[in-house]
């Protein structure tokens, strides 16, 4: 999906590899419709590793196809949902995952927003607070601007 | 021939671009009023050279002139005319020359309408603007050129990617490149001043309309590609945080911060520094968008040499342009003193708290964006940064400033209390709350998402129509309805503009939270319930479409036995390109879209079928569209037209 959206813009690859999208098939869907949902959730996080922008929820390859019954596989199987995303991820390596795991030097990913915004609001209070007080006596008016202010109170 | 001529006007459009660049900055330099007077005639020529470049690229795709690599490359002599016009913007080559187009038109309205602009000042802005014009037209034609010949043309075309081949799409680019290539005059207004070395009220005065113009471009532009995807791609997302798109994003993030930034210089001289850094970043933004679409180095981490030279190239200009740009601005910024004082809490202390957030919005979906590159480059990690992340690390800076907005709006400049400021506000609190409440009760057990976004809506649009009302004054009713339409457009536009936001924040939230979805197999002659409709599969036909075949499904959807509507989603099969797409059926309602997505066939018989109920989908297109017009009503109002002139009659006083 995404690549294709991509390519709109980008309007540079010649053909796509992949289409629209039929993403989840009627025959994968689990019987039960809470570990399906689970099911769906997870599979939303989880990268296509084939085509670059799409989630495997999305993606209408083969290998994302593999995945999704992977991810039902576990679950039926009694997994946790990080348990599930641990085991996609010892096997497809951390580009799978589109919620990057907050540790190492993704922390600089994740901090990066808050950090700024902290060091934004403090700047931005210590300018306002300056703003609050008058730094400098007003300049003296200039002999025009005088002329100009007597003629205007004249009037 | 006309292909020719059309190349021959591009070079000498550089040609006039490099006089236009150089000879009004010199002049502005020594004060030669004959030097300055070259920037007007300049503009326009570079404009008329473009434009006729452009026709002749038209011409070829409308004639279907196959001696061009570019016509061969995207289009067919079976496509409908509507697409062979849309093909000459749907490939880069063209897309540039699209863009080449806007930033000419956008020096050339201001040797239209700058006439009110001191005289330094109008040929400044037009030389930067000029020098933008070089930089891309020698990009178009030294690594991108759009007139290459073929020696042995085909006898047809390879034709426009199917995707492309909607009326969405054909005119997704080019309202988008008006808002990029619109902020290229902030740009140039900003570098401008830093050459002049004046900022004064007057300045955010003059930037503000092209800021707002550029703003409504890019808003329209950014809401008909959501609405493409949505339609298009078969199944009902709008928005994938995909770097294209934030790529469009950032600068749309930036350029809401700096129309509000450029009504604290304009009111009360105060944040001009930072509306001048705004104005170079929201600018850069756009140039950083560019150069993700166009290298594609982002999106696809492992070709990072997909086009190299081009990439370099865009990352040339990128380096330039920003980097003189701040480089002036760190030389000059000292002297731009502020004027105006106000306290702690102000209409100025929450127009900061506006452009904090909104930076910091922006900053967070860049670093998003450019992440999984710096994490391989230097961390050697390749991973990816998507949906998730962009969702916990965007949606607080947007919830924020929902919650700030209608206090905000309606503080007193330079000194107020924020008690007797959210006092008028109380009812629509109240009532935002307990509906918020509402809804939680009555959903249990699903996300806080849909509450919260009804919540906020509710505040939103309720204190917009509270700010407008407020400012009726006091009196009786009548009176106060009667001042009503006699308030200046601006306020309808800031009111408008406000509530827009509140019904699209609304809407992304509904169809986020209370989106119902159905994945089956279906037999023709089958019926299934999705939600509290009847769908039926009455049959499947094979259509010949122009340029594609389809599978067409007919299916009626009835609501308790009476029928509300017949859909006919589609798979088509356009065999130039090889490649399938699907046509969702939607039937749009008020309330909802009913949305219809017809799969393959299945071994065991039947098809695949795909249903959705989107809620509330058209209120997010629709608060798009009420934000761009709220820019509009801003854009018209009488203030800026009497400004200009009294400030004709003091510019014609010799400066300082």
């Amino acid at each position: 999906m995404i690549v294709v959206k991509r390519f709109l813009l980008t309007l540079m690859l010649a053909a796509a590899p992949l289409a629209p999208v039929h993403a989840v098939q009627p025959d994968e869907v689990l019987a039960d419709p809470g570990l399906e949902a689970r099911a769906r959730a997870i599979s939303r996080d989880l990268r296509c590793p084939v085509c670059q922008g799409e989630s495997i929820d999305d993606s209408n390859a083969p290998i994302s196809r593999d995945l999704r019954l992977v991810v039902r596989e576990r679950i039926m199987a009694g997994d946790t949902d990080a348990q599930v995303i641990d085991f996609v991820v010892s096997r497809y390596g951390e580009f799978v995952l589109f919620n990057p795991k907050a540790e190492g030097a993704n922390l600089i990913l994740w901090l990066a927003g808050p950090s700024v915004f902290l060091l934004g609001a403090a700047g931005a209070f210590v300018y306002i607070r300056r703003r609050g007080q008058p730094i400098a006596p007003d300049v003296a008016l200039s002999a025009d601007e005088q002329a100009r202010l007597r003629d205007l109170i004249g009037k | 021939m006309i292909v020719e001529f059309g190349h021959f006007a591009l070079v000498l459009a550089l040609a006039v671009a490099v006089v236009q660049m150089t000879v009004p900055m010199w002049g502005a330099y020594r004060r030669n009023v004959a030097l300055m007077a070259v920037a007007e005639p300049a503009a326009m020529i570079q404009f008329v050279l473009i434009a006729a470049s452009f026709a002749a690229l038209t011409y070829a795709f409308v004639t279907s002139d196959f001696s061009l690599v570019l016509v061969v490359q995207n289009s067919h002599t079976l496509k409908p005319m509507l697409y062979k016009i849309s093909g000459v913007w749907g490939n880069h080559e063209g897309s540039l020359l699209l863009w080449a187009l806007i930033l000419a038109l956008f020096g050339a309205c201001a040797a239209w309408f700058g006439g009110n602009l001191p005289p330094t000042l109008k040929a400044r802005v037009i030389a930067v603007q000029g020098s933008i014009g070089v930089a891309f037209l020698m990009f178009m034609l030294f690594t991108s050129n759009p007139f290459l010949r073929l020696a042995v043309p085909p006898l047809d075309g390879m034709d426009l990617n199917p995707l492309l081949q909607d009326p969405g799409l054909a005119f997704h680019p080019p309202f988008l490149y008006l808002g990029y290539v619109g902020l290229s005059m902030a740009f140039s207004f900003a570098v401008a001043a830093l050459i002049e070395g004046r900022v004064d009220a007057a300045w955010g005065r003059w930037v503000r309309p092209w800021t707002l113009a550029a703003w409504i471009f890019l808003t329209i532009g950014i809401a008909l590609g959501s609405w493409w995807a949505y339609y298009e791609l078969g199944w009902g997302g709008f928005w994938f945080w995909d770097p294209v798109e934030n790529a469009s994003f950032m600068p749309w993030l930036l350029s809401i911060a700096l129309l509000h930034s450029a009504i604290v210089v304009e009111k009360r001289e105060s944040l001009k520094a930072w509306t001048i850094l705004l104005a170079i970043m929201a600018f850069g933004f756009s140039l950083i968008g560019t150069f993700i679409v166009r290298s594609g180095v982002i999106t696809s981490v492992h070709s990072f040499a997909n086009d190299p030279e081009r990439g370099v190239y865009i990352l040339m200009i990128l380096a330039v342009f920003m980097g003189g740009a701040l480089t002036l601005f760190a030389f000059r910024a000292g002297s731009m003193e502020a004027k105006g004082l106000f306290a702690m809490v102000s209409r100025e202390s929450a127009l900061v708290a506006n452009n904090l957030l909104l930076s910091v919005a922006a900053f967070v979906v860049f670093i998003g964006t450019i992440w999984p590159l710096l994490a391989e480059l230097f961390f050697g990690r390749t991973l990816s940064v998507g949906e998730p992340f962009f969702n916990a690390a965007f949606s607080p800076f947007a919830v924020a400033l929902a919650v700030i907005l209608p206090i905000g709006a309606m503080m007193p400049w330079k000194r107020g209390e924020i008690l007797r400021g959210m006092r008028p506000l109380i009812p629509a609190m109240l009532l935002a709350f307990a509906v918020g409440s509402l809804v939680w009760a009555m959903q249990t057990g699903r996300t806080a998402l849909g509450p919260v976004g009804v919540a906020l809506g509710i505040w939103v649009v309720l204190g917009a129509i509270v700010d407008l009302w407020s400012r009726t004054g006091r009196g009786a009713i009548a009176g106060r309805v009667a001042r009503l339409g006699r308030l200046p457009r601006a306020d309808w536009g800031k009111a408008t503009a406000h509530a827009g936001m509140g019904i699209t924040v609304f809407a992304v939230c509904a169809m986020l939270a209370w989106k119902t979805e159905d994945i089956r197999i279906v037999r023709e002659g089958g019926s299934y319930a999705l939600g509290p409709y009847e769908v039926t599969l009455t049959s499947v036909d094979e259509v010949q479409g122009p340029n594609y075949q389809s599978t067409m499904a007919t299916m009626v959807v009835r609501r308790d036995g009476v029928e509300v509507t017949v859909l006919t989603p589609e798979k088509r099969f356009y065999p130039v390109q090889g490649m399938p797409t699907t046509e969702a059926a939607i039937d749009y309602g008020f309330l909802r879209d009913i949305y219809l997505v017809i799969g393959d066939p299945q071994d065991g018989g039947g098809y695949a079928v795909r249903s959705y109920i989107e809620p509330f989908a058209n209120w997010l297109w629709g608060g798009c569209l009420i934000m761009a017009f709220g820019g509009l009503l801003s854009l018209t109002d009488r203030r800026y037209r009497v400004a200009a002139g009294a400030s004709r009659r003091s510019a014609a006083v010799p400066a300082e």
